[in-house]
């Protein structure tokens, strides 16, 4: 370590540490005008996919990232939200904001379930613990009726917002997802900048050491969990309002690794890592679908070079470069 | 005692034991880390634990806290019964403890980690949806803390870069800002350079004050120098326990540090 000069510590002092960064509120400004623009130039619906999991992704992210907790079954959360959403839409012919927000309701209490059980485990224990429990979930998608088996639920209305605004049109839908996708990432950025989210980084950093200044770790892990479990469950209900669909896929374990995976190329622990890293799986899913069963591989090769090349992920390397916490 | 005549029992005064403990034992899988060890601290005392490599002082700070269920024996915190609470209640109620190997919060820097402790004063943080800067209110005091300890030109450094030395003056200093009526020490001095020895036997001294200090160290002219008692553990029993001149004199602790090939 470099032992800094006095000056060069001292003067910054007061300007630290207050109110939000700016280049963080650059960068959010920026990001808003380019999805405002995205639409005009590119297919509403791939954006649309891009930002579902960009959120998806931040929701994982906010628990592994700042709660140090690597979940292995995220897509308990993402997929039965889904499937209520639609079940809602679709059968009960319900308004697509109060489908999502059952979906939504439905994953909190699933991560309520799934994670005071977790969180008594440490580390890869839990891990599989969570893993385990997404099977079930999966198992219970494949045996129950309501779930459409290996059809899914298709056809999904995608309703009136609020009874009055039609979201039929791809262009209307977008800006609505978008309202909902932003809200959900400047809802993270708060929690990781919150009382709540320095202590979250102090169990992270050091766990006993947290539990000698008289912080009960389990209440706030737990917190997260749910936290992040409903964020998952946002993305999954949206995304099968926008695909007008929900199948065994979003609940399936590849979901919940491709989520992990998609973090980790972005950068965890970063605010913008897990938009970055959504992106680019996105994108390349897209663009290699022809190469068929190889873009399991192709993805396979990228994530195994890029952990090897730069482990703290794009963001976290661009950060690095930067000093600045991005 | 006569306690139902005595009126000062409506309101009975503190005793002058702190902390204590009966029996306590530690077996870990068929092996005896604690055995039987009784304990008094007196309050205001800086209370010193010594013993050889091994012979089973972490292990019993861990039992004092909680970080591990004792197999048998009870604590008594400020005569209430502690043995069935919580690590974080324990701490809660007063009895804080620091680690063997540094324990700092490495990704966050200097000032974060001592806010971190005064935090604590909020009670419980679980309020998610409130800016940051609404802890801006503890930085005056966390960079006092800070300064204690002479890190204040690391005040937005993360941690985890600091040295060894560093790291273990930022953990004391953390420890401090929870104001705990009780400290367990656990070689707070260790991997320090001489010069930190000094401020940081200063700053124990200082702070020993208004509290009470159960400090395990290895570095017996600092134990000489702050300790009121020393208790003296080997193979989880006690040796021994008085001033250090009586302990450094008793037959059975010089064959014990000899033993284990310590000094
Ligand atoms: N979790 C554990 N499982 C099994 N044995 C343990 C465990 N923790 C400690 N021990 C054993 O208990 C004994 C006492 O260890 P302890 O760490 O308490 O010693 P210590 O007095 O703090 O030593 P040192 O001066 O080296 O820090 C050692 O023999 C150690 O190997
Ligand atoms: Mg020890």
């Amino acid at each position: 370590m470099t032992t800094p000069s006095e000056t060069e510590i001292i003067a910054p002092v007061a300007a630290r540490h207050v109110g939000t960064p700016r280049h963080h509120i650059a960068i959010f400004a920026g990001l808003l005008v380019l999805l405002l623009i995205a639409p005009f130039v590119l297919y509403p619906v791939f954006v649309m996919k891009v930002l579902c999991f960009a959120l998806f992704a931040s929701a994982l992210n906010l628990l592994l990232g700042f709660g140090g907790l690597l979940s292995f079954g995220h897509a308990a959360f993402f997929g039965s939200a889904s499937y209520v959403a639609a079940h809602a839409a679709k059968v009960w012919g319900l308004n697509p904001e109060i489908a999502i927000l059952l979906g939504v309701f439905t994953a909190a209490l699933l991560g309520l379930a799934i994670g005071a059980l977790a969180i008594k485990r440490q580390g890869i224990y839990f891990a599989m613990v969570t893993l385990a429990f997404a099977q079930m979930v999966y198992f219970l998608a494949v045996q129950a009726p309501f779930t459409g088996g290996e059809d899914g639920i298709q056809a999904v209305p995608r309703g009136r917002l609020f009874g009055l605004i039609d979201l039929s049109s791809d262009f209307t839908l977008y800006f609505v997802v978008l309202a909902i996708v932003f809200g959900g990432i400047l809802g993270i950025y708060r929690i990781i900048h919150s009382p709540f989210g320095q202590v979250l980084k102090a169990i992270r950093d050091n766990e006993p050491r947290s539990i000698s200044l008289g912080y009960k770790v389990e209440r706030y892990k737990l917190a997260v969990f749910v936290m992040s479990a409903s964020l998952a469950g946002l993305a999954g209900a949206t995304k099968a309002i926008v695909f007008q669909l929900s199948s065994l896929t979003d609940v399936y374990w590849s979901m919940s690794g491709e989520v992990v995976l998609m973090t980790l190329l972005g950068g965890m622990g970063t605010v913008f890592g897990p938009l970055v890293g959504a992106a680019v799986i996105v994108t390349m899913e897209s663009y290699l679908a022809g190469f068929g069963a190889w873009v399991t591989v192709i993805q396979g090769v990228i994530f195994v070079a890029s952990v090897m090349l730069f482990r703290e992920g794009i963001v976290g390397v661009i950060a690095k470069w930067l000093k600045k916490p991005l | 005692m006569s306690a139902a005549l005595d009126p000062a029992t409506v309101s009975p005064p503190k005793s002058d034991i702190i902390l204590s403990a009966r029996g306590l034992t530690k077996r870990f899988s068929g092996f005896v880390a604690v055995h039987e060890v009784d304990i008094d601290v007196e309050r205001g005392t800086i209370h010193a634990l010594i013993g050889p490599n091994g012979a089973g002082k972490t292990t019993f700070f861990n039992l004092l806290t909680k970080f591990l269920l004792p197999s048998a024996g009870t604590i008594t915190l400020n005569d209430r019964d502690i043995t069935r609470l919580s690590a974080a209640d324990i701490a809660r109620r007063g009895l804080v403890r620091s680690f063997q190997i540094s324990a700092v919060f490495p990704q966050l820097s200097v000032l974060e980690n001592v806010r971190i402790a005064l935090q604590r004063r909020r009670g419980d943080s679980f309020d998610f949806w409130r800016p940051q800067h609404v802890l801006a209110a503890f930085d005056e005091e966390a960079t006092a803390r800070i300064d204690e300890v002479g890190l204040s030109v690391y005040l937005h450094e993360p941690a985890g870069e600091l040295s060894y030395g560093r790291k273990r003056a930022l953990e004391i200093a953390t420890t401090l800002a929870l104001e705990p009526e009780m400290l367990l020490l656990d070689e707070p001095m260790a991997g320090m350079a001489q010069e930190d020895v000094t401020r940081i036997s200063a700053l124990i001294r200082k702070i020993s004050a208004n509290r009470t200090i159960l400090m395990v160290e290895h570095n017996l002219s600092v134990v000489a120098d702050l300790s009121d008692r020393i208790t003296v553990l080997a193979r989880g029993q006690v040796l021994a326990e008085g001033s250090y001149a009586d302990v450094s004199q008793n037959e059975r602790v010089i064959e014990a540090y000899i033993g284990a090939g310590n000094e």
